[in-house]
């Protein structure tokens, strides 16, 4: 094995100029997959972390048809404060769940007394807000969401820019109240929050209890729960359980029912057949659009993979062609004395394998090091109106072995055929070619 | 001892289902250690013969045993495992890989056949360099070498395994008067220093005078007079 290794580089070195040029064409297939996963990867990590943990939470719970008409923010399709106690209650004991931020949002007028603007405010309880949404506070100037005060509110930085509001200024909310009347309050301007974007990513926010005097909200009535959960790759799992929970068709059949209803809905009515619950469970995924720009990405991915095969498919297999090509009346001469004919085929599969592994072997080592220039660099971007966003480049070791083996394998395949071919010919008829 | 016999060996060609009689019933025996040649004009089924003898091609009727060994039915795959161990191979073009010097051509049988060690391997193609007398030629390229120093590489390439039996289809066709005469009488010495039984086929009469043993061919058919030269 050794010795066909040694023949089979040393036949790649008799054509250096295409040896090089196939090995650097498969180098740079590699290192774009290696580069785009990486980047991609880890753009899309970020922005989802951001989603996740600055603004969503991994999974919201409203009740049913909220999120259809979110753009109103109606204050009619509240959680009414008993069930809102409950949910709290079931949430505290799910062990999936780390934390969960009970939240009102409504819109208002924000008024610097010299210009007015619509506002959509969340409003949140500060030391929940905090611990579900622990990468907030990196989106706030000026003061933390967890000493958010009363009296305090954050505005978004798009309307702080365009009336021209600073840090302890003095504003007024004014909002319409669930019968039609209308409330002002007098706030100070603690901090300016930083646009993402998606749903509710240019919120003001301020406390709870201030919107529930604003609003004239008598009791615990809340309009969402975003919730952080323990593991965020078991994502749709802990949906699931949520939506078993919250959410699922209860089934009027007794011994369900029975089991089902006795902690999780208890008040659900008792008609036949099914029917949903009173609260919806989405995800952040269907909550955010960026899901469908992650969508994007991983098709971009597939499709930088799909790239790479056909380079690696076509320049080894052309490259392995043309040696037995090339080689016949050698491959005649060695078939003469005795070379038999699966050392042939595997002296031509270990040529097209060597091309595949030495390609693969420098585009890891360049795309390794240009992802550590990239990540030392401080690369930075913007997305919409985010600016100034650290991408942080790192290359799985587990997305590394994939590329290599899936170089190996279809080096194998492009080989294949021509090794093949050498294996199986007549050594009198190649030894006669011209 | 007799290192091929061979019994009514015949080799039909089909060419568009036109049967082409290459070689008819030829039987003959060569003992170890022979000189021997088969002569005959362009045609008459030299190469033929010396394929079969070679287990590169399999008779459609007859009998034939190399090396002690019957051939007659033998398979691509144990064919050339056979070849791998007893025979060697010199052609008429050298055959020797361009890319390679003469030292790696020598020693390309060895990688591919014999798992020796790469001391055993020097000494062993150095010691045929010598013998062949191309010692100081080793780094040196096939384009570097003259006709005749290129088939001395192909001698000392196709005896460094250790083969019993060399055979050589045309080895001087492509070589001058002179330069031809010296390679049969090297092939002639080296026979005579390591026993290797030389089978090889020619067209050149000066050359045929070289054999010790001389088998003529006609029209695929092996002539009686047959025998020593
Ligand atoms: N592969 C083949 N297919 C058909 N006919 C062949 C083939 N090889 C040789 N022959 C025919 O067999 C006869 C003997 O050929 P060959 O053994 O090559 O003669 P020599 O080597 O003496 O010139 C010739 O008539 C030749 O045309
Ligand atoms: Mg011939």
């Amino acid at each position: 094995m050794m010795n066909i290794l040694r023949i089979a580089s040393r036949n790649l070195m008799r054509y250096r100029r295409r040896t090089l040029l196939t090995v650097s064409l498969i180098s740079l297939g590699v290192m774009s997959v290696l580069i785009f996963v990486s980047v991609a990867g880890s753009f899309r990590q970020m922005m989802i972390g951001q989603i996740t943990d600055a603004m969503l939470g991994h999974v919201q719970l409203h009740r049913r048809g909220y999120v259809a008409s979110t753009d109103s923010l109606p204050l009619n399709l509240n959680i009414k404060a008993a069930e809102a106690k409950k949910i709290a209650s079931i949430l505290e004991k799910m062990p999936q769940v780390e934390a969960f931020s009970t939240r009102i949002k409504f819109g208002a007028m924000l008024s610097n007394y010299t210009e007015t603007s619509n506002i959509r405010l969340t409003a949140v309880h500060p030391k929940q807000e905090q611990v579900t949404l622990p990468l907030l506070a990196g989106r706030i100037k000026g003061t933390e969401i967890q000493s958010l005060k009363r009296g305090h509110l954050l505005i978004p930085e798009i309307l702080a820019r365009g009336m021209k509001i600073k840090a302890g200024a003095s504003v007024v909310l004014v909002a319409t109240n669930r019968d039609g009347s209308v409330n002002g309050k007098s706030f100070r301007v603690a901090g300016i929050v930083e646009g993402l974007s998606g749903p509710g990513g240019r919120d003001g926010y301020l406390h709870i209890d201030d919107a529930r005097e604003l609003l004239r909200i008598k009791g615990a009535e809340i309009t969402e729960v975003a919730i952080r959960i323990k593991d965020s790759t078991s994502l749709s799992q802990v949906v699931g359980a949520l939506k078993k929970t919250f959410d699922v068709k209860k089934t009027a059949g007794k011994k369900n029912a029975a089991k089902k209803t006795a902690n999780k809905q208890p008040d659900a009515k008792t008609s036949k057949g099914e029917k949903p619950g009173k609260l919806e469970v989405h995800s952040w995924r269907q909550l955010s659009p960026f899901s469908t720009i992650a969508k994007m990405i991983d098709l971009l991915t597939l499709f930088v993979q799909i790239m790479l095969v056909s380079i690696v498919l076509i320049s080894v297999m052309n490259v392995m062609i043309m040696a037995v090509y090339e080689r016949i009346r050698e491959i005649g001469s060695i078939a003469a004395m005795g070379v038999r004919p699966r050392t042939i085929l595997r002296l031509f599969l270990v040529e097209g394998l060597l091309l595949g592994s030495v390609g693969t072997i420098v585009g890891i080592v360049v795309s390794f090091l240009t992802v550590f220039a990239l990540s030392a660099s401080g690369f930075t971007f913007s997305f919409g109106r985010q600016q100034g966003l650290l991408l942080n480049p790192t290359m799985e070791p587990s997305t590394v072995a994939i590329v290599a083996l899936g170089v190996m394998v279809v080096s194998a395949l492009a080989s294949l055929q021509p090794a093949i071919k050498a294996s199986r010919m007549d050594p009198i008829e190649a030894l006669r070619h011209v | 001892m007799s290192v091929v016999s061979a019994r009514e060996l015949t080799k039909i060609y089909d060419t568009e289902g036109v049967p082409v009689p290459a070689l008819s019933d030829a039987s003959f025996d060569i003992e170890s250690g022979s000189f021997a040649a088969f002569v005959g004009p362009s045609g008459s089924g030299k190469s033929t013969l010396l394929n079969l003898v070679g287990c590169l091609d399999r008779p459609t009727k007859g009998q034939l045993t190399v090396v002690g060994e019957d051939v007659t039915g033998l398979g691509r795959d144990d064919g050339a495992r056979f070849r791998g161990q007893h025979i060697g191979f010199i052609f008429q073009d050298f055959n020797l890989i361009p890319v390679l010097s003469a030292f790696e051509n020598v020693e390309y049988p060895l990688l591919m056949l014999r798992d020796w060690s790469a001391k055993r391997r020097r000494a062993r193609v150095e010691e045929l360099l010598k013998a062949v007398e191309l010692e100081s030629f080793a780094d040196k390229r096939p384009s570097q070498l003259s006709g005749g120093q290129k088939q001395r590489v192909a001698i000392a390439r196709a005896l460094v395994t250790g083969a019993k039996l060399v055979l050589a289809d045309e080895p001087t066709a492509n070589l001058d008067r002179e330069t031809a005469l010296r390679v049969i009488r090297l092939m002639k010495k080296m026979r005579d220093d390591l026993g290797t039984t030389f089978i090889f086929s020619t067209h050149d009469p000066k050359v045929m005078d070289a054999a010790e043993l001389i088998f003529t061919l006609e029209d695929g058919k092996l002539k009686e007079d047959g025998g020593a030269a």
